[in-house]
């Protein structure tokens, strides 16, 4: 006689099937409307591809509450499966993903039909055609929203997880998307100099305070949410107060990104790398904007040229390339935060805040650490976390974004992320480690 | 620092214990240090063996140093198996013929696992979990096979069980006593991992013992037999019955065993410059409520970390301190600090639970103060637990301050008012409130 508990086997479900086949169905909407087939009804395509596949997924996500209904760490297999663990899928989605962005960014005209679809909810939110940006910022924040349903289901057992992917979902959705798209063209309230290096441009400013007193509020929001917020929200909170929570670049990485973050290098070395890199960016802004602002002064400037094109390459290399191109692209090779960890001049700086003036850190529960590694394989930023945590020191890191996925996945409960006096933040617990 | 160009320490085994060791002696001396153990190249995290199989790590993750780590500390590091120590001329005999001579030799070879003499306990398809090697024949056994029979109830035995289910294998579990782990948890934890272990769709069988294990034309493992007769088939047996120190290098020499390598609290042999440390040692006398046998992590590297000051002049006894352990039950954390479940004289115990979220609370005390803490699906500060319990802090001060106690991450429900209310409730003379919770601004110490 076996006992009953053993009959019930999880598998491939009607439900899943079900949700796995709508999905399928989307994707292969979205490429017949590649082809001018989709101007017979652009909106039937929209619905048929983006509507259909977006529930199709979420079909999915939520049969797998049904599935495994205890909450818990969900990790199982992920260094098998060949999306995760770079294997064929990984590689193709890699591509997939970055050839997406290359069309999106440079070759828009191929994109034409796909635009069209877009149409009928442009008109709906700001009265105008869909362009590429439009196409770009819909399917992003679908992206977000749609694998932020993901990542609460399975970090259901968390509530810093889900209060988290709720902020990164509400100010992908409602500043970075509906308010751009709806309200004021293309101003995002969430991006701020130095990662939204041309905010505070002179040409930008002359743009927006000629514009009246919207445009005069936006420079004023952006100059004093540069230069006073993000220290002070910093020095309460560490940068993840914007990396992990408000961030758009956070929020996909949080969301698709998320069962891609073991993927980060977690080497020395490549520590060294970022330090040099990320540095090297912030320094480069600094310069570029700083010679647009003498240049905006001084008529006979004479690096003027120069200072122009620099903007221009730093634009095309640094702004599109690096932070979108390779930033999302490369979430399946290399770890869902590249671009935040390498190259993002706003990690830079809130970086500097959070390992000289602030009061967050990671605290290491005594000797409670059997360095089995799980903290530091799911920092999405590579930080070695349990080489801290096994010698009893807080981990106090510029990269560290405070995504709280080191805590959640320790099973013995070694690491609380946590705001508390400066003083003593840096000191040794050791005592358990005689 | 102590300079000393030719003091040659040899250490067996790259466990937490050996690794500790050669750490702390690297930190304290110039002294020539040379590991040599048989099992992996490099130190691994042994009770990280578990996530290698289910997938959420690799192999290169479960190792505490990057590769580069022992050769820029200066720690040579010899992968042979050790045959023979010559306590006489002060020499070990490698596998390979090479033969190493040092001052002083500290052993740290771990432990095998129990097998008690059961019929067909040798079959193909039958193991232990304990080492790489382990891990890799699970890996093997595992293959094309849909039931499998864990035998023993202890911590090893539910990460086995965790482990199979990850893969989607039916388990059974047989345990001898009549509840999860009773020995060590208290009932109602006991319990509540009894339920969590069925909600998983492991099939725990309690108060059952294993009787032998049948095999097929092939040698191959067809059932288990129960002592009560029953016939269960299967085709992996995992043997989790505890474990036991590893001391067949020292069987055929003088230094002194019995169960372990016998040791005295500066875990010196009965040979001098000879210690042993970690899971193979055995103390001549426990400690205060404690085994003569330590088998955890955590001990291991305490126990190491004092061998490396005497190693260095400095003669330190091992402090074995208030006692804390943690593990976790499949969903369930687990952390405990001080005297919990030990029956002490006076004792009484304070306990909430929330089965729905599987979430338990227990404080021990007595009339002169606090004794232990018993964790479940919650995590407290371990510093603030000890202090409490060395400065023998009396329940009513421990239970206004718990706030401070709580290390569950932000925004996670507190609990802490909830046991409050338990003792309230018994205690009707003097009522006891939360001084502070926990938030974001505020901070523990
Ligand atoms: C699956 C599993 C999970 C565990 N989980 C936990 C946990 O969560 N928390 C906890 O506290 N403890 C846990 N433990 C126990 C913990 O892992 C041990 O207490 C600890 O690893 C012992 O360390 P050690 O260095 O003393 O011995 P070991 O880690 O066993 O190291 C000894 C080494 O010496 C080698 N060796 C032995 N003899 C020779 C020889 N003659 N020549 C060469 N080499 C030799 C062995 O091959 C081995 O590599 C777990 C154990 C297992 C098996
Ligand atoms: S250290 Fe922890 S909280 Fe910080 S980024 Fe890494 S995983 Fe996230
Ligand atoms: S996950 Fe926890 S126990 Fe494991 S290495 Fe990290 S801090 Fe240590």
């Amino acid at each position: 006689m076996q006992s009953e508990i053993l009959l019930i086997e999880p598998k491939l479900t009607f439900i899943k099937k079900t949700g796995l086949a709508m999905f399928a169905a989307g994707m292969l909407f979205f490429m017949i409307s590649f082809t001018a087939v989709s101007r017979i009804s652009p909106l039937l395509f929209f619905i048929l591809s983006v509507v259909l596949g977006c529930a199709g997924a979420l079909i999915f996500f939520f049969a797998q509450l049904k599935e495994s209904p205890i909450p818990g760490v969900k990790k199982n297999n992920i260094m098998f499966l060949s999306m995760t663990n770079r294997g064929m899928l990984g590689w193709m989605t890699a591509v997939f993903l970055t050839g997406m962005y290359v069309l999106i960014y440079w070759f828009p005209e191929l994109l034409e039909n796909v635009i069209r679809t877009f149409d009928s909810l442009s008109y709906t939110l700001n009265g105008n055609p869909a362009n590429q940006w439009f196409l770009y910022g819909t399917l992003y924040t679908v992206a977000v929203l749609v694998m932020g349903v993901r990542m609460i289901i399975h970090n259901r057992h968390n509530k810093y997880q889900i209060i988290r992917t709720i902020s990164v979902m509400f100010f992908q959705l409602i500043l970075a998307y509906l308010i751009p798209m709806f309200i004021v063209n293309g101003f995002f309230f969430t991006y701020f100099w130095p990662l939204k290096y041309e905010y505070l441009f002179p040409a930008s400013y002359d743009y927006l305070i000629q514009s009246g007193g919207i445009g005069m509020f936006m420079f004023f929001w952006a100059a004093v949410m540069s230069f006073i917020a993000t220290p002070v929200l910093t020095y309460f909170y560490g940068k993840r107060w914007y990396c992990s929570w408000v961030c758009g670049c956070g929020a996909m990485a949080e969301t698709l990104g998320d069962p891609y973050r073991h993927n980060s290098d977690k080497s020395l070395k490549s520590w060294k790398i970022e330090r040099w890199m990320v540095h090297s960016v912030l320094l480069i802004i600094i310069i570029i904007t700083a010679l647009l602002w003498i240049d905006n002064a001084n008529e006979n400037f004479i690096l003027k040229d120069f200072s122009h094109s620099a903007a221009k390459w730093y634009g095309f290399f640094i702004g599109a390339m690096f932070a979108g191109v390779i930033g999302v692209g490369f979430y399946p090779l290399m770890g869902s935060r590249v671009w935040c960890r390498f190259g993002c001049p706003m990690a830079a700086v809130l970086g500097i805040i959070q390992k000289y003036f602030s009061r967050f850190r990671i605290t290491v529960n005594g000797g409670q650490c059997i360095s089995c590694g799980n903290c530091s394989t799911y920092c999405e930023m590579g930080i070695d976390v349990k080489s801290y945590a096994q010698r009893g020191q807080n981990v106090i890191r510029a990269s560290c974004v405070g995504c709280g996925v080191c805590s959640e996945v320790c099973p013995r409960g070694v690491l609380r992320l946590e705001n508390g006096p400066v003083k003593g933040r840096y000191e040794l617990n050791d005592d358990y480690l005689r | 620092m102590v300079k000393s160009k030719n003091m040659n320490i040899v250490i067996i085994g790259n466990g937490i214990t050996g690794i500790t060791a050669a750490r702390h002696i690297r930190k304290r001396s110039n002294y020539r240090i040379t590991v040599i153990s048989s099992e992996s190249e490099y130190f691994f995290s042994r009770t990280a063996l578990m996530y290698v199989y289910m997938g959420h790590e690799k192999f290169e993750n479960i190792q505490p140093y990057e590769n580069g780590f022992w050769e820029k500390n200066k720690i040579e590091l010899i992968r042979d198996y050790v045959t023979f120590i010559d306590t006489e001329n002060k020499r070990v005999d490698l596998a390979g013929g090479i033969v190493v001579n040092f001052d002083k030799l500290i052993l740290a070879t771990g432990s095998r696992s129990n097998k008690f003499g059961w019929k067909g306990q040798d079959l193909n398809g039958v193991q232990g979990l304990y080492s790489l090697q382990d891990l890799e024949l699970l890996e093997e056994n595992s293959k094309n096979i849909s039931r499998c029979v864990i035998v023993g109830g202890g911590l090893i035995g539910i990460e086995l069980a965790e482990m199979l289910r990850s893969r989607n294998k039916k388990v059974t579990m047989l345990v001898r006593e009549d509840s999860y782990w009773n020995n060590i948890l208290p009932a109602e934890e006991s319990e509540m991992i009894n339920r969590h272990i069925r909600e998983h769709h492991i099939d725990l069988r309690l108060s059952t013992e294993l009787s032998e294990v049948i095999p097929d034309e092939n040698k191959n493992v067809k059932a288990v037999i129960t002592k009560e007769g029953e016939e269960i088939s299967c085709e992996l047996v995992g043997l989790t019955v505890g474990v036991s120190p590893n001391i067949d290098l020292v069987k055929n020499t003088d230094i002194e065993h019995n169960k372990g390598i016998l040791v005295n609290e500066y875990l010196e042999t009965n040979i001098e410059d000879i210690y042993a440390a970690g899971d193979c040692a055995e103390f001549r006398t426990a400690f205060p409520y404690r085994k003569n046998i330590e088998q955890v992590w955590y001990t291991g590297r305490m126990q190491a970390e004092a061998v490396a000051q005497t190693i260095c002049g400095k003669r330190t006894a091992y402090d074995p301190g208030i006692w804390f352990n943690s593990a976790k039950f499949l969903d369930i954390e687990y952390q405990t600090y001080g005297l919990v479940n030990m029956n002490i004289d006076g004792e009484k115990n304070l306990y909430w639970e929330d089965p729905e979220n599987r979430k338990a609370i227990r404080v021990v005390y007595t009339d002169d103060g606090v004794i232990g803490f018993n964790l479940m699906g919650v995590r407290y500060r371990q510093d603030v637990c000890l202090k409490w319990i060395k400065e023998k802090r009396s329940i009513e001060d421990v239970l206004q301050d718990l706030g401070q106690a709580n290390f569950d991450p932000e925004f996670f429900k507190q609990h802490e008012n909830d046991l409050i209310e338990i003792y309230n409730s018994k205690n009707s003379s003097h009522r006891v409130r939360l001084k502070r919770k926990r938030g974001l601004f505020k901070f523990a110490n």
